[in-house]
């Protein structure tokens, strides 16, 4: 069975996290990784409109519209929470300061290229801070499905959609496992038990290396 | 000296004029100047560009004022969600410029240092560097970017006092004190007046000297955009 998203965010949680982490979790599915931070580890949530320290969503009726993340979700602080503006907040990231962050992708190709913030011809939404958190953060892993809904490769030898960033990605998890790109190329270094090489080979256009762990 | 004035209206009415350009501080519903985007309804100022992070909800902020097409032009990050923004791009009656956000905050910042430009690697080999000078440091590609600096800002803090030093609550802080130092003139909305020297001079987040004109804001809707919560256990 390929794994299921809430089993991708624990696998992707288990291998990223470390003690004292500052890391910047994408909108969406990503967000979910924070549910499975060890209760005796202690990582630091950065949003990047402006704060450092966010803790989980608040209690029923403790929500504040002025914390929000950057999802415009209300949130809350930890005790160790800062508040700052926008351009320090990106002076964290394009500085290098944040460790990792962990965010939904469209393509990935086998160099590391980046696609995730727009598709051509639909309605055009933006960049956001997509394109500042793929190329200064320290480690940049990517989690999404292995194939699109028409079936075709998203783990792709060249992106055809517009890019985020060039040779930023260092990891990708899918449904079918996990890929580490590095100079040397693209690694199978996970999957699912049963899941057959077979299966991902056939579903995949990037051309990788079996390397499991 | 005494910075407050009456109402919105009254701070905006001879500072405003058909075509020029404004920031506007906020991060989705966060940190909006309500009273004052009310105002430039009110005022019915044509051909704004509008510089803003996001545009944030439908029927509220900013979306007022594309849905009455006074603005005409608009230098943001992001976009999305917003129907009014989508059907107004589609009739081809508004210009869109996207930044990456990290660029764009750092355009202002710089726009109101006095730095015209700037270096960044963001951007670099995606649409992001069509047109821009490319310059290598230490064997890397860096983008040009130019800095802005607009006509007016408006911004929302959270308690400002009567000379004009503001501080914000929490996230709504975001694009707000960037903005206050880039423009010509800065008119900041709060939602509560103070002394002077009520506030602690250690924590002043905006400086006196960036805010020509104060309001204390009418009312606030503060609108939550997701509402995120979880049972007390």
């Amino acid at each position: 069975m390929a794994w299921t998203k809430d089993e991708m965010c624990q696998i992707i949680a288990h291998l990223e996290l470390k003690e004292g982490l500052f890391v910047n979790l994408g909108i969406g599915l990503p967000t979910k990784v924070a549910n499975y931070v060890p209760e005796d580890m202690h990582v630091i949530f950065q949003s990047e409109n402006g704060m450092l320290g966010m803790g989980p969503s608040p209690y029923e009726g403790e929500e504040d519209p002025d914390l929000i993340n950057a999802g415009k979700q209300t949130i809350s602080a930890l005790p160790e929470a800062s508040y700052f503006d926008s351009a320090t907040s990106f002076a964290m990231v394009n500085g290098s300061h944040i460790d990792l962050t962990i965010l939904g992708a469209l393509q990935v190709s086998e160099k590391g290229d980046l696609a995730n913030w727009t598709v051509p011809g639909k309605m055009i939404t933006g960049m956001g801070g997509a394109m500042d958190l793929v190329t200064h953060i320290k480690r940049v892993i990517g989690i999404m499905d292995h194939v699109a809904k028409d079936g075709s490769a998203k783990l792709v030898k060249e992106c055809n959609l517009p890019l985020t960033g060039v040779n930023v990605m260092d990891r990708v998890i899918t449904d079918l496992g996990v890929f580490d790109i590095n100079e040397e190329g693209m690694f199978l270094i996970k999957k699912p038990e049963d899941v057959t090489l077979d299966e991902i080979i056939s579903k995949t256009e990037a051309k990788f290396v079996v390397k499991l762990l | 000296m005494n910075k407050l004035y009456p109402s919105a209206k009254l701070a905006l009415n001879d500072v405003v004029r058909d075509g020029i350009s404004i920031m506007v501080g906020g991060f989705g519903p966060s940190g909006i100047p309500e009273n004052l985007i009310q105002a430039l309804l009110d005022l019915k100022t044509q051909n704004l560009t509008v510089i803003c992070n996001d545009f944030g909800m439908d029927n509220f902020g900013l979306a007022l004022l594309l849905e009455t097409g006074q603005i005409t032009k608009i230098i943001s990050s992001y976009v999305g969600g917003n129907k009014t923004f989508e059907q107004k791009y589609l009739e081809k009656k508004v210009e869109l410029e996207l930044n990456p956000q990290g660029t764009l905050a750092e355009k202002i910042r710089a726009g109101g240092a006095g730095v015209p430009a700037f270096y960044t690697k963001t951007g670099v080999g995606t649409v992001v560097e069509e047109g821009k000078e490319v310059r290598e440091f230490n064997g890397e590609k860096y983008l040009m970017e130019r800095s802005l600096f607009a006509d007016l800002a408006i911004i929302k803090g959270w308690k400002g006092d009567k000379i004009g030093n503001v501080i914000y609550n929490k996230t709504a802080r975001n694009f707000n004190p960037l903005m206050a130092i880039a423009a010509s003139t800065t008119v900041c909305e709060v939602e509560e007046i103070v002394e002077v020297g009520s506030l602690d001079p250690n924590n002043i987040h905006t400086q006196s000297v960036f805010v020509k004109r104060l309001i204390l804001g009418e009312k606030y809707q503060k609108p939550i955009q997701y509402l995120t919560t979880r049972p007390r256990g």
